[in-house]
């Protein structure tokens, strides 16, 4: 499949999933998601693979964790408010080391909010949304063709480090269909699953848990798994960056958000603007040594997201109080658009004044 | 002034069971087998048959930003609802295309003069051709038509790519109704 075709989002992920060797899909309905779950119920038992609908989202993320500690291939999509209630089962997984991914269509909340698309689950992602000291890897594409490309990628984080990789989509890039190419990436070497529950004989039995009470057990896993989130955070950082050089202003945003400051500082340099972007594709790990590098020259960030503020606290810590970090951003569905943006910019500019004067 | 540039950004709107999806499906693909860069973005959620549905497509020569149209440059729209909500967020010097069999000529009187309106009798032409349901094919060929962006004959060649392969025995009367809609267009 190297043609051109026309398709959205949520399938597009699933036909990427099925692509990266899923082997088990559960996942229940949510808007909106639906769309992906539709298209594994069909496509999954073509390929001779699990598809389950389950009686809801916890049931979901535990027959997620039981796949994962046979050494399968395991995943769930869901939204917001469907993700909030997996959290549990996702703070297991990582207390467990169990590969998984979780792709989170994000709608707008808090509670069951509405279907509109929204970044406001920035915190719950990046920060671990369960409870313990824990990190999961966040990756945020921001077209369909990166829905499809990132989900391999998705997949060989999860077993390399055995940790769960949530994708964070929204509601607009789960529902617009793009032109896409299927394309396989050459996959990467993998470290072999003898971790895993595959039935002991001719072999010493392995336990999967992520439960530690013997003294002094646990703080020696925490630091196990610190050591971890270091090697991922050293190893794992995307992120793009475009015209920041010479930037008076530099514009943060990820996801579909960044489509739109992509155009507006286009926009901004035809207006004679010096304006770049840095966009995080990796939320967690994030990319705090491009944003500090970006910020060793006096610049004015600006971070821009659908929501009221969640990436911009870790802006402003990758800038250390170096230069201003300042926030524009809609919530609850409304969408910050390139000419909105473009607007603040502009407030934001010297150069219309000096233009001014010229003329 | 004519740039060589394209920027076109289009609503479709009606009501659920008027195949405003499919139109709108119909037009990105046939823009992405010409080469464009497209985008196609229903309104989702409790649209229901007999509700309101829209879809927005922005067809473009460079990347698309937003899939989101909040002004559209052309919109078609099949009932007297979709009328009253998006006529008003129309671009000056945008394209309307009227349903003419469900809305009525005193509807468009508010419309302001630098908008070109052309009034299709949609679901007349469909019901000459056989089946109702083409009204949106009809529609849609009538916008391409006067756009000049692809040809219906372009349009038509996408359908089976777009169109479930339970309802392919509807592509030949979908193909004559979006020649149909294109050949009145040139008409009027």
């Amino acid at each position: 499949m190297s043609e051109r075709v026309l398709i959205c989002g949520n399938e597009a992920m699933g036909e990427a999933a099925v692509m990266a060797g899923v082997d088990a899909y559960f996942g229940y309905p949510i808007t909106p998601q639906n769309e992906f779950t539709a298209y594994m119920a069909k496509r999954m038992p073509e390929e001779g693979r699990i598809f389950l609908q389950t009686e809801s989202e916890l049931a979901a993320i535990n027959m997620v964790y039981g796949a994962s500690a046979t050494g399968k291939r395991a995943m769930t999509s869901s939204s917001s408010p469907g993700i909030s209630l997996m959290q549990e089962g996702i703070s297991y997984l990582a207390g467990a080391e169990l590969p998984a991914v979780v792709v989170n269509v994000m709608r707008g909340g808090p509670g069951l909010g509405n279907i509109a698309p929204s970044q406001g689950d920035y915190f719950q992602a990046t920060r671990g949304g369960g409870h313990g000291d824990y990190r999961t890897i966040a990756i945020g594409p921001s077209t369909v063709q990166e829905l499809i490309d990132y989900m391999q990628l998705a997949f060989e984080l999860a077993d390399e480090y055995r940790t769960p990789v949530t994708i964070l989509a929204d509601g607009i890039l789960g529902q617009m269909m793009e032109p896409v190419t299927f394309r396989k990436r050459k996959p990467r070497k993998l470290p072999p699953k003898d971790w895993a529950l595959t039935g002991a004989e001719g072999r010493g039995q392995n336990i999967v848990r992520s439960l530690w009470l013997k003294e002094g057990a646990l703080e020696n896993h925490n630091y196990k798994l610190q050591e971890k989130y270091k090697k991922i955070e050293k190893n794992e950082v995307i992120c793009e960056q475009y015209a920041v050089d010479d930037a008076e202003i530099v514009l943060v945003a990820y996801g579909v958000a960044a489509r739109m400051v992509k155009a507006a500082v286009i926009k901004a340099r035809k207006h004679g603007i010096k304006a770049g972007w840095i966009r995080p594709v990796t939320l967690w790990p994030f990319p705090t040594e491009q944003i500090s590098k970006a910020a060793e020259d006096f610049k004015i960030f600006l971070t821009v997201e659908m929501s009221l503020g969640q990436m911009v606290d870790d802006v402003k810590l990758a800038v250390e109080g170096k230069c201003p970090v300042l926030f524009y951003g809609r919530p609850g569905g409304g969408i910050p658009g390139p000419e909105q943006i473009l607007e603040k910019i502009k407030q934001l500019s010297i150069t219309p004044k000096a233009t001014a004067i010229k003329s | 002034m004519k740039t060589n540039t394209l920027h076109e950004k289009v609503i479709i709107a009606g009501f659920g069971g008027q195949g405003i999806m499919l139109a709108g499906k119909l037009l990105g693909h046939t823009a992405m087998v010409a080469g464009k860069e497209v985008t196609y973005m229903p309104s989702y959620g409790a649209e229901v048959r007999g509700g309101t549905a829209h879809c927005m497509v922005v067809i473009d020569d460079e990347p698309i930003a937003s899939p989101m149209v909040s002004n559209p440059t052309s919109l078609i729209v099949m009932n007297k609802a979709s009328l009253s909500k998006f006529a008003p967020r129309l671009k000056s010097g945008g394209l309307l295309i009227v349903n003419s069999s469900l809305i009525e000529k005193n509807n468009l009187k508010d419309i302001s003069a630098d908008i070109k309106i052309l009034a299709v009798p949609a679901n007349e032409i469909a019901v000459e051709l056989g089946n109702v349901k083409a009204a949106n094919m009809v529609a849609l060929g009538a916008f391409l038509q006067k756009r000049k962006l692809f040809g219906s004959e372009a349009a038509a060649n996408s359908l089976p790519k777009v169109l479930a392969k339970r309802h392919h025995k509807t592509l030949p009367v979908n193909s004559k109704a979006l020649n149909k809609g294109a050949e009145f267009a040139k008409e009027h």
